[in-house]
């Protein structure tokens, strides 16, 4: 069993993004599970949201604390939250950011295995035209961690936003996709 | 037609909403209140979409006037539904026993919430729980396949015994969590359950009926009893609807208790709803090193699956019952039935109390394995050390 956790803000689609990915992941046959941290979501609050995926039907209804894949929708998160905390010691940390790999890594209170870095913001200004990084975020998550196709992403996002939205948002993943950044470490 | 299921990533909510629509349900009368909102929403869409045909919607201006709405079309002959949570259960208290007592087959969704003060809108069963006596059925889902079948196999079991039945989810950890939902091509739904037959109605007016009246101390009485009666007897029906249901998509609800690898155990862990997917995910791991344990799931709360439990009991040293839920000045309220059932009988396994996972607090593998160790102590040494535990309470 996989599992994800992201941060973002209220607002940010940080709950949309966890269940793309599953509907992705189950384009692709798997069993999957998506789920908010259940809490009072607020506008700018911090946000978590969470995505397991596996071979077999999911029966553990817990929330995720050893996570094998971490996703940041929102760069000031990391000067606020832990977002490492209980990361697996083969763990993969996604980062939408305009930082470098060092700057990052200061914040970041655990050295996960793979740092993938991309600017989503930018991406999501530039074709969305709004800062909402939630699809553009799971490009990168197709490129770095493998979990999922960049296809199915894009096939998931286009059966949550219709028509022209879709295909911008399909495009925003796959504009993050190419520009993701991987560092092992 | 051969059954070829339908998969969907939905949320409980959302499959709740689907299985209404699949249900052919007729009047929907509901007032919104978190987490169950999302379901009637989902019905409104149905409906301004133009997916359903035949589906009158009466926004009410509280729960109590959704519960009536409910029973007047229902006494109309209409299958009716309805969704609510925690204060909008208790606001509708009064009309669940109408309900009953006029025994209209109503079909509702409870998503478990705790109750206020303090506000909380996360998990618990004391609202569902604190309905017990209204004469409603009362079936809780594990998982969102289980909100969609419950709410199905409900209206089929409340139309035969004609008793209200209350579907019960988690909040949030089923009712906001997308999941994996083979969902019934409607043409065999429709197989499965035939439109209502009801066997009096207030727009037969060839054979005009009362419903509400008077009920003196020389025929009181007896309506309770037959009250009683339909319940008793719902267990049958029960047990037969999940195991034609079984039959026609392959998931068995013969069993009013679930039992899962139970046959050598030590003990069992005992509970309702959601947290059972967890407990079965721990009974493997803890197999895995040398606990015999299993777990029993009360899928139907009431009628109280009694003889299940006995048989259960004769052939365990020790229950450990996980209660979201409490009874103050009493104990876990699961707990509380499962002592009552076995008192009479020759079956007095060790059984211990846990409060678990109240107002949301999130209960994992990591706590089962902790009662696990518990429950294995109090068996070895043949004594408990208390019998309810507040088992996460900060000390």
């Amino acid at each position: 069993m996989i599992e994800i956790r992201f941060h973002g803000r209220g607002g940010q689609g940080a709950v949309t993004a966890a269940n793309i990915l599953a509907s992705a992941a189950f384009l692709e046959g798997k069993y999957v599970q998506a789920f908010p941290f259940f809490g009072v979501e607020r506008r700018g609050a911090p946000v978590t949201a969470f995505t397991r995926i596996d071979e077999k039907p999911i029966r553990i209804k817990t929330q995720i604390y050893e996570p094998d894949i971490v996703v940041v929708l929102d760069p000031s998160l990391l000067d606020t939250v832990d977002v490492t905390a209980g990361l697996k010691d083969d763990g993969i940390v996604i980062i939408n950011t305009e930082k470098s790999k060092e700057e990052v890594l200061e914040k970041l209170k655990k050295k996960p295995a793979k740092l993938a870095l991309v600017d989503a913001t930018t991406i999501a200004l530039d074709i969305l035209g709004l800062p909402i990084t939630n699809t553009s975020i799971l490009g990168a998550v197709a490129k770095a961690t493998g979990v999922v196709s960049l296809e199915h992403v894009q096939k998931a996002i286009q059966e949550v936003f219709s028509g022209s939205l879709g295909e911008k948002n399909a495009k925003a993943a796959e504009e993050a996709f190419n520009k993701t950044v991987i560092y092992e470490l | 037609m051969e059954y070829k299921p339908i998969r969907k990533v939905v949320s409980g909510n959302y499959a709740a909403a689907y299985a209404a629509k699949h249900a052919r349900v007729e009047v929907v009368a509901a007032y919104p209140i978190t987490p169950q909102t999302s379901i009637i929403e989902k019905i409104a869409e149905f409906i301004a979409n133009g997916e359903v045909e035949n589906l009158q919607y009466v926004p009410v201006e509280s729960e109590h006037s959704a519960m009536a709405a409910c029973i007047g079309a229902s006494a109309a002959g209409a299958r009716a539904f309805t969704a609510t949570s925690a204060q909008g259960l208790a606001l509708m208290h009064e009309m669940l026993h109408w309900a009953a007592g006029a025994r209209l087959p109503i079909v509702m969704v409870d998503v478990n919430r705790a109750m206020a003060p303090p506000w909380s809108v996360w998990d618990d069963q004391t609202d569902s729980l604190a309905q017990r006596d209204t004469g409603w059925l009362q079936f809780y889902a594990e998982n969102n396949q289980e909100v969609y079948d419950g709410v199905l196999m409900s209206f089929k079991i409340a139309e035969t015994v004609n008793l209200p039945a209350m579907v019960i989810e988690s909040a949030f950890i089923l009712s906001h969590t997308y999941d994996v939902v083979e969902m019934i091509p409607q043409e065999l739904v429709d197989e499965f359950l035939p439109p209502r037959k009801p066997l009096y109605t207030l727009t037969d007016f060839d054979n005009p009926i009362s419903v509400g009246a008077l009920g003196t101390p020389a025929d009181y009485y007896e309506f309770r009893y037959k009250i009683a009666k339909a319940m008793e007897d719902a267990k049958k029906v029960i047990r037969e609807v999940g195991k034609e249901f079984g039959e026609r998509f392959g998931r068995d609800y013969s069993q009013m208790i679930e039992l899962y690898r139970t046959e050598d155990a030590d003990f069992v862990f005992m509970g309702m709803g959601s947290l059972m997917g967890t407990v079965k995910q721990a009974v493997d791991i803890l197999r895995e090193e040398g606990y015999k344990v299993g777990a029993a799931k009360v899928r139907w709360f009431r009628p109280f699956p009694s003889e299940e439990l006995y048989e259960l009991a004769k052939n365990v040293e020790g229950i450990a019952v996980l209660d979201r839920n409490f009874s103050f000045g009493q104990e876990g309220i699961l707990f509380n039935e499962a002592k009552g059932v076995l008192y009479n009988t020759d079956a007095h396994p060790i059984m211990k109390n846990y409060i678990v996972g109240l107002g949301g607090r999130d209960f994992t593998v990591a706590d089962v394995k902790k009662i696990a160790e518990n429950m294995k102590a109090i068996i070895d040494k043949g004594e408990l050390d208390v019998e309810v535990d507040w088992y996460h309470l900060k000390r």
